[in-house]
């Protein structure tokens, strides 16, 4: 069977943690992952006997925001309801989340497909509900001792979002995330260097056959390959000629794999009815009172204007806050220059690292200096880069950096001018003379090798247009 | 204390103070109500050495006040039933006769009263909890408008319906408890800002008192209404005006009532698993085994039976049926009381269809104890105030008289009761 053959439909429930000082329905505090257990609770996030939720109302208008900024049709009321099922981690037997009313319906991302044109994704409904708390499973899975509970998390408010099936690839449902991590950093709602601030169910079926739901996957990576995973083993199954079951399926983080879930815990009936502690929500007025701040799209064609650059480039810094609020910082000193810089080289160098760009944003003048050092021909593109590895690493040691300037001068990395070097090109050109018989065969690119062993024995402090002129004016070009 | 009629769980007490306007009144509170470092149970075997670390909003207020809280009451284990019989620690028995149950599920707080052994107490209202041992052993008792007590710290049985109340030997006590226990709480989210001053006068002349026929239907005892048509003539000579008014939706009150509750109540109690309170579960089993182990040996049949129902009137395919019905009928009730007291000040009637039971009586067969709640329920259900006060005796054994009123109109019916008490 060709692979063409096989459609894949792909939906996603995001769940968000939002980022309020204080829990969905009680005063404890949400900032509880340097804490031991169990230490940020009281009766109502216990769920005691006769404790009762009173809304955080912050969380609501967290929400609100997310669904104004994702086009969401939001109705007048919304309705609290109780999700039940047994579960060591769930305080009341019931969760409180939303049913049939829920916060916003409708609403959309646009993402780009995998041929990198423009997609809508349609969302299907954004609501808040409750986090459970969290097992600790003492020995390993199969042989566990016991299993200890941290209750710090039970009540932390949660939104989730859940889309059309109208995801194609494992790529579009990576870029839809980091869509929607996007916009509600912008919106100042949701912290998403947060352990487990991020939890994904994804379902996904091949067209023509049973849907298929990964459970609680937890980071952006993971989702992609869960999915990636899965689609090949439906894919082999079908081929095979196999039926896939309509299941719910875990990812096993470790292994990259999914593995069907006991059936037992699939066959809840959750008998949703409304919360009778909590009265109905009334948003309407709140929702015209808020605000939104710009959004990444918006951001980006803004920074295509302003800035006059690439789609590309706009594109990449706009895909996170602190990364386009970093580059608006240091766009004074080339908007060309700073945004090559800043979107081609140092987000290489920081994921190389490992290194947050926070690091960098607090010596926003060093790195300024650089590129100014750059700009104005002081040293080459090639010496930069290496100044910057060097800058970098300064960075991640105790003490202050070193300078730019400081690292140029110390391992004299200016950059000099061709003449200076031409007893090394004659050199090199001698040593190797078959480059240079290619280029006058007329092969492309045969002078290539020449220049970088040019630059491999400057050090990168001859600049390799000044190099290719001066082979050509050497070969009598 | 000498409780010779079971009327106490728990007899530990809490000193008062020298000030506010309860102190050093001794003040028993119904065992669903949280106090803190007070062992509360609901009369449950599941919730036996729970102790809880706060104190429900009503005993802070207590407390505030200077009163003594004086021991936990005995009750239908988490309110479920009528007669206190369905308690994991024995029946109460009525002071009145202690071959008779008090009612309930407040029973234990009724007795407590009506056997002079304490003068105020707290009880709570689901769907008659209040007034019906309040009826059955001859003490005044109030259910509140739905939100102006706070139920926080209330271990929930049917959130939708139930409210705290007083409950004391006469309608002025009552008024002085009420007041201290009505008013806002932000930790209640239904709550509502309406506090209580607490002057009772007694006042019914130039009143209009709706009698709805359907209070005096089939299956209400002749001595019992005899009773209470004898009260209505006495508050008549006190000058209020009496018209005959109709509940045509009341029989729908029943089903909708025990459909809500029973939803309700299985949700609320899911939480009773032995993790964090209550009988430890065995550890050795997988989680699901162990659960079903606590809550078996747990709760009493009264409530498994309950928690059955709730759970299945819940379940895919017949929550349309079932709970959005209630829902619905729930509506037309409250729209047929709030038509009547448009045009009365209040409506009256008996409490309960018939006297107090013999022990034994009623729980044999739980259709019958379920129609005892016929009179009481409609109330809990429309929300609104009712209080039932003693209008004598019928077959030896006291009768209720349930003035019910208009939303947040307990002042009203206070006050008319008052007047009634003042006059007999």
């Amino acid at each position: 069977m060709a692979d063409e053959e096989f459609i894949v439909v792909i939906g996603l429930e995001v769940h968000c943690q939002l980022d309020t000082a204080s829990k969905l329905f009680c005063g404890c505090s949400a900032d509880f992952r340097a804490d031991a257990p169990n230490t940020h609770v009281c009766p109502v996030c216990l769920g005691l006997p006769g404790a009762m939720p009173v809304l955080n109302k912050k969380a609501i208008e967290y929400a609100l925001k997310v669904a104004k900024a994702l086009n969401c049709r939001i109705p007048e009321e919304g309705e609290f309801c109780r999700k039940n099922y047994f579960y060591p981690d769930l305080v009341k037997a019931y969760q409180i989340t939303m049913g049939d009313n829920p916060l916003a319906l409708g609403g959309y991302i646009e993402i780009e497909d995998d041929a990198g044109n423009p997609k809508v994704v349609n969302l299907t409904r954004i609501h808040v509900e409750e986090d459970p708390g969290r097992l600790v499973h003492m020995g390993n899975k199969e042989r566990g001792h016991y299993t200890l509970v941290d209750y710090n998390r039970s009540g932390i408010p949660l939104i989730e979002m859940v889309t059309e099936p109208e995801l194609s690839s494992p790529k579009e449902a990576r870029r839809l995330l980091n869509k929607l991590r996007a916009t509600l950093e912008y919106l100042d709602v949701f912290d998403p260097e947060k352990e487990g601030s991020i939890r994904v169910d994804a379902n996904i079926s091949i067209k023509g056959h049973e849907r298929v739901e990964i459970k609680n996957i937890s980071s952006y990576k993971g989702v992609e390959k869960a999915l990636t995973f899965e689609i090949t083993r439906q894919k082999n199954l079908i081929r095979r000629g196999g039926t896939i079951s309509r299941e719910t399926r875990h990812f096993q983080e470790g292994k990259g794999t999914t593995t069907s879930a006991r059936s037992k815990e699939v066959a809840n009936d959750y008998r949703y009815f409304p919360e009778p502690d909590l009265p109905v929500i009334r948003v309407s007025d709140w929702v015209e009172k808020i605000a939104l701040p710009e959004l990444p799209d918006a951001r980006r064609d803004r920074f295509m204007s302003q800035y006059g650059i690439a789609v590309n480039h706009a594109r990449t810094l706009t895909g996170d806050l602190h990364l386009a609020e970093f580059y608006e910082l240091v766009a004074p000193v080339g908007a060309q220059i700073a945004a090559s810089w800043v979107a081609d080289i140092l987000i290489g160098e920081l994921n190389y690292r490992d290194m947050p760009l926070s690091k960098v944003t607090s010596h926003a003048d060093q790195f300024k200096e650089l590129i100014i050092l750059v700009r104005d021909q002081k040293i080459t593109d090639k010496a930069g880069v290496e100044v910057l590895r060097v800058w970098l690493d300064s960075l991640q040691t105790e003490g202050a950096p070193e300078s730019p300037a400081g690292i140029v001068a110390r391992l004299g990395l200016t950059r000099e001018s061709g003449e200076s070097f031409r007893g090394i090109v004659e050199k090199i050109l001698a040593e190797n003379p078959q480059p240079a018989a290619d280029h006058k065969a007329g092969k492309k690119g045969a002078l290539n090798f020449i220049v970088g062993q040019v630059m491999k024995e400057t050090k990168g402090k001859s600049d390799p247009r000044e190099i290719h002129a001066m082979i050509a004016e050497i070969l009598g070009e | 204390m000498n409780d010779i009629y079971n009327a106490y769980l728990n007899t530990d007490e809490i000193p008062g103070s020298k000030t506010g306007s309860l102190a050093g009144v001794r003040v028993s509170i119904k065992d669903n109500i949280s106090t803190k470092d007070i062992e509360t149970t609901c009369a449950s075997k599941i919730l036996k050495g729970y102790i809880p670390p706060y104190d429900a909003h009503v005993v802070t207020l207590l407390k505030a006040q200077g009163a003594v809280i004086a021991g936990k009451t005995n009750m239908d284990e988490f309110g479920m039933g009528s007669t206190t019989e369905n308690s994991a620690f024995g029946p109460t028995l009525n002071p009145r006769d202690v071959t008779r149950a008090p009612g309930g599920s407040s029973g234990g707080s009724a007795a407590a009263i009506a056997g002079g052994l304490v003068s105020m107490a707290l009880g709570s209202d689901t769907g008659g909890s209040v007034r019906c041992p309040a009826a059955w052993c001859g003490i005044v008792g109030l259910k509140p408008s739905y939100g102006r007590v706070s139920r926080f710290g209330l271990i929930a049985y049917a959130n939708s319906f139930e409210q705290i109340g007083p409950m004391a030997a006469n309608v002025r006590d009552a008024a002085k408890l009420f007041s201290v226990i009505a008013g806002h709480d932000p930790k209640d989210s239904t709550s509502v800002n309406k506090p209580c001053d607490g002057n009772v006068v007694p006042e019914i002349s130039g009143k209009t008192i709706g009698i709805p026929k359907e209070y005096f239907g089939e299956g209400v005892d002749a001595g019992v209404a005899a009773q209470v048509r004898k009260a209505i003539g006495k508050l008549e000579e006190l000058g209020a005006k009496i018209v005959d008014v109709s509940l045509p939706s009341m029989k729908y009150a029943l089903p909708a009532y025990y459909v809500t509750c029973t939803c309700e109540a299985s949700s609320n109690l899911g939480r009773f698993d032995g993790v964090r309170f209550g009988p430890e579960p065995e550890m050795n089993l997988p989680w699901h085994d162990a659960y079903t182990k606590v809550r078996e040996a747990g709760f009493g049949g009264e409530v498994r039976r309950r928690i059955l129902l709730g759970t299945f009137a819940l379940s895919a395919g017949y929550y349309g049926k079932y709970y959005v019905k209630a829902q619905h009928a729930k509506q037309l009730i409250a729209k047929d009381f709030a038509a009547a007291l448009q045009t009365c000040d209040m409506l009256a009637g008996p409490t309960m269809p018939n006297i107090a039971p013999k022990i034994g009586e009623l729980t044999a067969d739980p259709l019958q104890m379920y129609l005892a709640d016929i009179l009481t329920v409609p109330v809990n259900i429309a929300g609104i105030p009712a209080i039932s006060v003693p209008c004598g005796t019928a077959h030896g054994m006291p009768v209720g008289l349930q003035l019910m009123g208009r939303m947040f109109g307990e002042e009203t019916i206070l006050n008319a009761a008052l007047a009634f008490e003042e006059a007999v």
